[in-house]
Formats: C-alpha cells, structure tokens, sequence
C-alpha cells in the first residue's frame, strides 16, 4: 500500500551565483542527485545521502547541505527514525539494513573520562626531549623467565617466547575485508599501516596478492564463511584472526551482496562470481569453547606455531567470562569489539542494540583475567569507536594492550560517515567495487593519510603519557588510577573501577 | 622530595644507630618533620629465628586482644613486648608500638603453605580487618622503628644508639599523600624485604594491579609498598636473582635493546615483554635491603638523586653524598650510580 513519499533527508541546494555549470557534481555523484538541464543543474535532493562528495569537490563552494529539511510533527515517543524504519518495512517487509556505527544517542563513556598530569610533587616528562616509548607486543607472555647459570657463571634464558607481533604504536587498523571494501582503501591502509610499523586486518575476505608487499603487516582473518582461507593465506599473514563476532551485528554473520563480487573479489574470496557471500552465524565447527580451541591449535599447527593467534569477540553482556575462556585456550590475543563498532551492512536492529560499550568490555575483561592471574599472559585488543587519540589513551589505562581502528582510518581517506557503505556506490571509493569509484582512491597518494592520522595520534599519546609521566606505555596498561569519572554514575564507575573526578589518589 | 640514607657492613660487623642518625638528620631539608624512619637488620640476635612481627597499636584494649587471637590461632608467640620509646618534646606519641617474635604453624591454614605464606597473611588479615592495628614489618631479626617526626626525633624516641646491626636503611620525608601517618613513613618492610623510597611512582596502579593477580593486597595507600612486593614477587617467588629483578623493574629502552648482541637482545626482550606490568615509571630513588645485602636502583632517567660510596668493608647508599660524608668523611670510592642501573652490596 503507498504511503506517499516521507520528507526527504537532506536537502541540497546550489548558489546559482557562484556555479560555473562545471558539472564535477554531476560526475562526482553516484546517487544521481544532480542533473543538467538547460543552463542550470537539477537537484534531487531526495537521493543525496550526506556524503559530501559534491561539496569537496565544487571549485566554487556553491553547494550547500540542510539536514533534516522538513520537520516531522515533534513527538517524545514517536521520533522520526521509528516513524521512518516503519513507512520502510511496511513497503518492504524486510530487515532493515544500516551501515557504519551506532545511531543511538547513548552516552560515550570516553567522553566522560578525564586523564591526569604531573604537577610538583612529580616532574612530567617531555617528549622532545626524553624518550616515550610506545613500543607494544602483542601476544602470548609467559607468567614467568626461567634462567639458568652456565658453568661460566652467565646467566642463560631457559623460556621460549611464543611469537609476538612488534607494533611500533598501540594503534592497528582493524579488519575490514576486500569485498566490502575497495581494494585501493585496502592498499592505501596496507602501506600506511607498513609505514608507521604497525599491522591491518585483511577482514574475512582473503588476502589479493597486490597486498602481497604489505603481509608482514597484516593479520588474516577466518570468520564462519572462511572465504578466501587456504594454507598460502594462512602463512602469508604475521598472525590469524578468529572472528567469532562484530560489534556492529554480535551474533550474526557476514554479508556481502553478490552485486560486489567482481571477478578479482570473486578469485580473492574463492566463490562464484556475483555470488552473495552470507557468513553463518556461528563458525559451524565452533559450538562450545573447547571446539574453538582446537582450531586455535588447528592454526597453529598448520602455520609450524610460528604466528600468532588472535580471537575476537563482539562485546556481548557476558564478555569477561568468554575473554577468559578464550584466554585459557592457546590464543594469544582476545579482541574485543565495542557495540559503537562499524560494519559496511548491518540489520539496523543489531547494529543500534546488541552489545555492551567498549570502554565496560575492556574493563570487566581486563578484572576478569587479573582475577583470574592470567591478565599479562594474553593481550587484549579493543575496537569499536575509537575516534581520536584520548579514546585510545584511555582504552589502554582501563586495560587494553593496544585498539583497533576501523572508521577512523576510512574517513582518513575521505570518508563523511554517510551510512550507505551496504549500498555499494561508496562516492569516496571505499565502500564500493565500481571501477570508476574505487579510481577516486591513488593508494601511492592516500597511504599517506592513513600513516599521518597514526603517526598524528602516536605523537599525541607520547605527549599526554610524558604529562602522566609516564614514559613508557606498559605503565600505562591498566592504570586505572590516572583515570578519573566525570558525571558517570557509581555503578560505571564501580565496573570501570575508576574513582570519581575530585577523589583522593 | 625525601632523603635516604643505607649502609651495609659485609662482613656483617654490628653498627650502632648513631652515625645513621647523624646522617639522616643532615638531610632535613629533604624532609619536613613529618616522618621518619629507619631499619635494622640482625637487631635480635637471641630470637635469629622468630619472626619479628612489629605492630602499631592504636590503644591497648580492642585490637590488640584481637591481634593475639590471631597469632594464636596461627603459631606460637615466643617473646612479646612494648617497643621502649622515650618522650620526645615534639613528637606525640599517638601509636603503641609493640613486637612480638613468632613461629608460625604451617599447618595452620589447613592448605599447602610455607612460613612465609602464614605470615603474608596475618599480616593482610590483621591490616585489613582489625581496626586500629597495623603491621608494619614482619621480618626475622629486623627491628623498624618510625614515626612522625624529624629524624632526630624519631632516633631519639627509640634510642636507635641502643641497637646494633650490619645493615642500617633511613629515609627522611616529606609526605604528600599521607601526611603525618606513621604507617605511611618509611621503610617499610615485608618479610625479609625492607624498603625506603623517594619519589611517586607513576605507574602504581598498573604495578597494583600486576601484584593483585599474584594475590598480594596493597594496605599502606602508598606507592612504597609496590616495591616491597614487587622485589619479593620476582627475587623470592620467581626467583630471579637480585641484577635481573631490578632490571625487570627499571629496563632498558628498547632502542638500546635493540642494540644489544644477539643473546643479550633476546635476554633483554623476554625480560621486559614478561615483567612490563612490573616495570616502575615515574621519578624514583629506592634502597632495597634483604638479610643479604642492599640494593639501590633509580628511575630509567634518573629524576631523582642517588650517590654511592665504599669505604672499607661498607657500602653507602644515599640521596646525598654529604650525609655519607658524615658517616665516612674519606670514603675510598664515590660515584653516581647511572639512570636505572642498580648497585648491590651483599654480605661476604
């Protein structure tokens, strides 16, 4: 049954003044909302989806964008999304599908979070001057070093290691696969990532082999479809990532429509061209905890133990207790992805309220296998949300080892966080496969972006650890105590264990 | 800012209190008379072997009946008695200070437990659920006196000249954090480990947390304490010998790690990735002693002062060379110690 169109959601408008009929914003728009007619462009605003690719590129600055044009009857209930969601579902009957992050507007927990400084009694340290080191290991550590005296009086190293990434920041890019993503955004984090010294997730959709150069960098990952997984792809990755769940869908599979699977997908993936790629919910081989550390082992053994092996879980409401059973398996690292995480598609249902925020997860895992005397042994990757280098700093002193960054790293290439990545028309070349959108991407050009956004951060982090005085960021790993609450209830606080803003030491 | 002063005789000669008495007090501009504190070991040659638990006693009713029932339910009390002190103009005293010497009965507890273990947990029992009772050291043949007070005070109060022994640790403070305590001044001590401490340990609450999952419980609300645990996790438990623990503690940077020779990169590397929560941030000066010797170790950038010295069979330890100059005015060697590297003096 129609029901007439809704309002538009944006509205676009060109100073007729300042236009000089050049059309980039006709060429530069997949969605069709500019079209020339005559001496003058034709607007319909109705298909614009905020991504403000025309106005980065009019050379006259004469375009500009309303939100939200046409103002719903107000209601404290009924607020224009729920009325939106279901004039859609009505025409649609189906699920309906969102992409990036959380909608909601629920509390960010980082923003109520404030970090200390020396004053007096301690002197901060300076980064100009004194060496902060950022230096992060990411990997099994053992409880404790056994050594020997040799019969010249050294002393000898009895422990192994077990194989450690090296970052030289406690900054990764997080996975985000070919498929859902262009392989120019994939190259251009690749090498910015390889530049900085630290690692990107290949997401579940295999490794193409002009990521090649860049695979001592990158972390392969085996979700419930394991596309694109093969011994070749196993060994090619400096550590392998089981991905139980997402943050942005906890519970669900993947899903990336066959209308993206081209010919290079297709091959890199290892599935029929144009083919849906739906991950299974669960990992079908995977049904309690001790299936999922026989494939630890499984991976391990087919890689001769040399790589390390990473878990990540969405943060679900018992997060803890299933950090600590991974931990307790021959994983090395848990990852821990927050319900503010991105995602290219997701049921909006999922995406806005399955999971628990980040900042809880880390908190609650880190006491959790500090409990259980374990903490040091694994580390903890945390991801979801994460926009700048304050949400990274606390990250790490709630008790992260190191986080992932996802949307951050894309809209370091452009990205406006417009929510129409599941559409495949990505206008910034990211979320899309269309040759002629993915070419907006010169991976030679955009790494750079991507390793000036990580070294911009790391620099930050020195600066705010040596005001700590803190010079090195295992001090800062779960110091909690140079945290302190700001207008966050007592039981957040109690979770986060963190004390409130004007408490004593 | 605090002062420390320490020496160790190694051929474990007895020295009486005066000289570290004189010393310390030449420091009082690190300090500001609200705290002060010194350390004996071999003080009680005729109960070697008792634990010599010393406890500060807000009254002589309630707590310490209570602290008695504890001991007895977990070994036998073999000598008990008021610590002799002496009114001091200045200082009240405001704690009663007590020692008892005590053989623990490791079967006590009824699980699998060591001497140590027993009084590790006496000591968090008593500290953290008898009111108006602290235990402040634990250790076999060591005497620990404090107060707030100037250091000449607080000797006095004691009359430390009364006590001999062959390592003597002093520390001289000036509180921020837990201002005119007497369980907050130094050393403070944990078994055989006793520690003085001047600087602000940044990475506490990591430290904090590392040692928690080894099951210590941190009391004193002060970072001092991390060290006393930290040594005894890693030289006792772990059993890491003295050099490698401090190292774990203060390591080097990775940039001279990795410049290191193969072996020693590798050595280097496993330390420090193993024990990172245990590594110490922030500006520190610290003396560790144990019945086998001394150990001084500061920060990896040396923000606060350390000065060594040899005269003979002793070795000093201070925040300032002139207070070793007042124990030994023609030391045969003095040196600053470099950022981060300890110097050990143990008993021949």
């Amino acid at each position: 049954m129609p029901v007439g169109s809704v309002p538009p959601k944006y509205k676009v408008t060109i100073d007729m003044d300042l236009c000089m009929l050049c059309e980039r914003c006709i060429e530069n728009c997949p969605y069709g909302t500019f079209r020339r007619e005559g001496s003058k462009i034709q607007i319909i605003s109705r298909a614009c989806t905020g991504c403000h690719r025309c106005i980065a590129m009019c050379p006259r600055d004469a375009i500009s964008l309303e939100e939200k044009p046409v103002d719903y009857r107000s209601h404290p209930v009924w607020s224009r999304e729920a009325r939106e969601a279901i004039y859609t579902q009505a025409q649609s009957g189906k699920i309906i599908l969102t992409g990036m992050g959380n909608t909601l507007d629920v509390p960010q927990i980082f923003d109520r979070l404030l970090l200390d400084a020396c004053q007096v009694t301690n002197p901060s340290i300076d980064p100009l001057r004194e060496p902060i080191e950022l230096r992060t290991y990411i990997g099994k550590k053992p409880r404790k070093i056994e050594i020997k005296k040799t019969s010249e009086g050294d002393t000898d190293l009895v422990t192994e290691l077990a194989p450690n990434l090296k970052c030289e920041t406690p900054i990764m890019i997080g996975h985000m696969s070919y498929g859902a993503i262009s392989l120019n955004a994939q190259l251009s984090m690749a090498r910015g990532a390889s530049e900085v010294g630290t690692f990107m997730g290949t997401g579940e959709g295999g490794l193409h082999k002009s990521l090649y150069p860049y695979q001592k960098n990158m972390i392969v990952q085996i979700a419930s479809g394991r596309f694109g997984v093969d011994i070749d792809y196993l060994e090619r990755g400096a550590a392998i990532e089981i991905k139980i769940g997402q943050g942005a869908k906890p519970g669900i599979g993947g899903h990336l429509p066959g209308e993206k699977v081209d010919e290079e997908v297709s091959k890199t993936r290892m599935i029929p061209l144009y083919s849906d790629a739906i991950s299974p919910a669960p990992h079908h081989d995977i049904y309690s905890i001790e299936d999922l550390s026989q494939l630890v082992r499984s991976l391990k053994e087919a890689t001769e133990w040399k790589k390390p092996v990473f878990v990540k879980i969405a943060a679900v409401h018992n997060v803890a207790a299933i950090a600590a059973g991974i931990a307790r398996s021959s994983a090395d690292a848990v990852v821990i992805d927050g319900f503010r995480g991105g995602t290219g598609s997701a049921p909006r249902v999922f995406r806005d309220h399955v999971g628990i925020p980040i900042e809880a997860a880390i908190a609650a895992v880190d006491a959790k296998l500090n409990e259980q005397g374990i903490r040091n042994e694994v580390s903890v990757i945390a991801s979801g949300g994460i926009r700048d280098s304050a949400d990274v700093t606390k990250a790490i002193a709630l008790g992260a080892d190191s986080v992932y960054i996802g949307t951050a790293a894309l809209v370091s290439l452009g990205c406006r966080v417009c929510g129409s990545c599941y559409r495949g028309l990505c206008p910034w070349g990211i979320a899309t496969q269309r040759e002629d959108l993915t070419a907006r991407i010169d991976p030679d050009i955009m790494y750079k972006n991507v390793s000036n956004l990580i070294h911009g951060w790391t620099l930050e982090i020195s600066e705010l650890m040596g005001a700590a005085g803190i010079n090195s960021i295992e001090s800062l790993r779960g110091n909690r105590d140079r945290l302190r609450g700001y207008m966050l209830d007592e039981n957040i606080l109690s979770v986060l264990d963190v004390k409130t803003v004007g408490a004593d030491a | 800012m605090c002062g420390i002063i320490s020496v160790i005789n190694r051929k474990k000669n007895p020295m009486d209190g005066r000289a570290v008495r004189e010393a310390l007090s030449i420091m009082n501009e690190r300090g500001n008379g609200e705290g002060a504190g010194y350390a004996v070991y071999g003080a009680f040659p005729e109960f070697a072997d008792y634990y010599a638990i010393h406890v500060f006693y807000d009254d002589l009713i309630g707590p310490k009946t209570a602290v008695e029932e504890e001991l007895d339910k977990l070994g036998t009390i073999t000598h008990d008695e008021e610590i002799p002190t002496f009114e001091q103009p200045n200082l009240k005293k405001r704690h009663i200070p007590w020692r008892y010497f005590f053989k623990p009965n490791v079967s006590a507890l009824g699980t699998t437990a060591s001497e140590e273990d027993i009084l590790v947990y006496l000591m968090k029992k008593v500290n953290t659920t008898i009111p108006g009772a602290l235990i402040y050291s634990t250790g076999k043949n060591i005497a620990i006196f404090k107060a707030a007070g100037w250091p000449e005070e607080v000797a006095d109060f004691y009359r430390i000249q009364n006590y001999e022994g062959y390592i003597w640790l002093a520390h001289n403070r000036y509180p921020t954090n837990t201002a005119g305590w007497w369980g907050g001044a130094h050393p403070f001590n944990l078994l055989d480990w006793s520690v003085v401490h001047n600087g602000e340990i940044t990475s506490y609450g990591t430290n904090k947390r590392y040692l928690e999952s080894f099951g210590y419980v941190c009391t004193m609300h002060t970072d001092t304490e991390v060290v006393a645990y930290l040594t005894d996790l890693l030289q006792r438990q772990h059993k890491l010998p003295a050099e490698l623990a401090f190292k774990a503690l203060a390591p080097p940077f990775w940039d001279d790690i990795d410049r290191m020779p193969e072996k020693e990169r590798t050595f280097n590397t496993a330390l420090r990735m193993t024990y990172s929560p245990a590594m110490m941030n922030g500006p520190f000066a610290i003396v560790v002693a144990n019945s086998a010797g001394i150990a001084g170790i500061t920060d990896r950038i040396k923000l606060r002062p350390l000065v060594a010295a040899e005269a003979g069979d002793c070795l000093y330890l201070s925040s300032e060379e002139a207070a070793i100059r007042v124990m030994e005015p023609s030391p045969d060697r003095i040196w600053m110690p470099r950022a981060g590297e300890p110097v050990i003096g143990r008993i021949q």
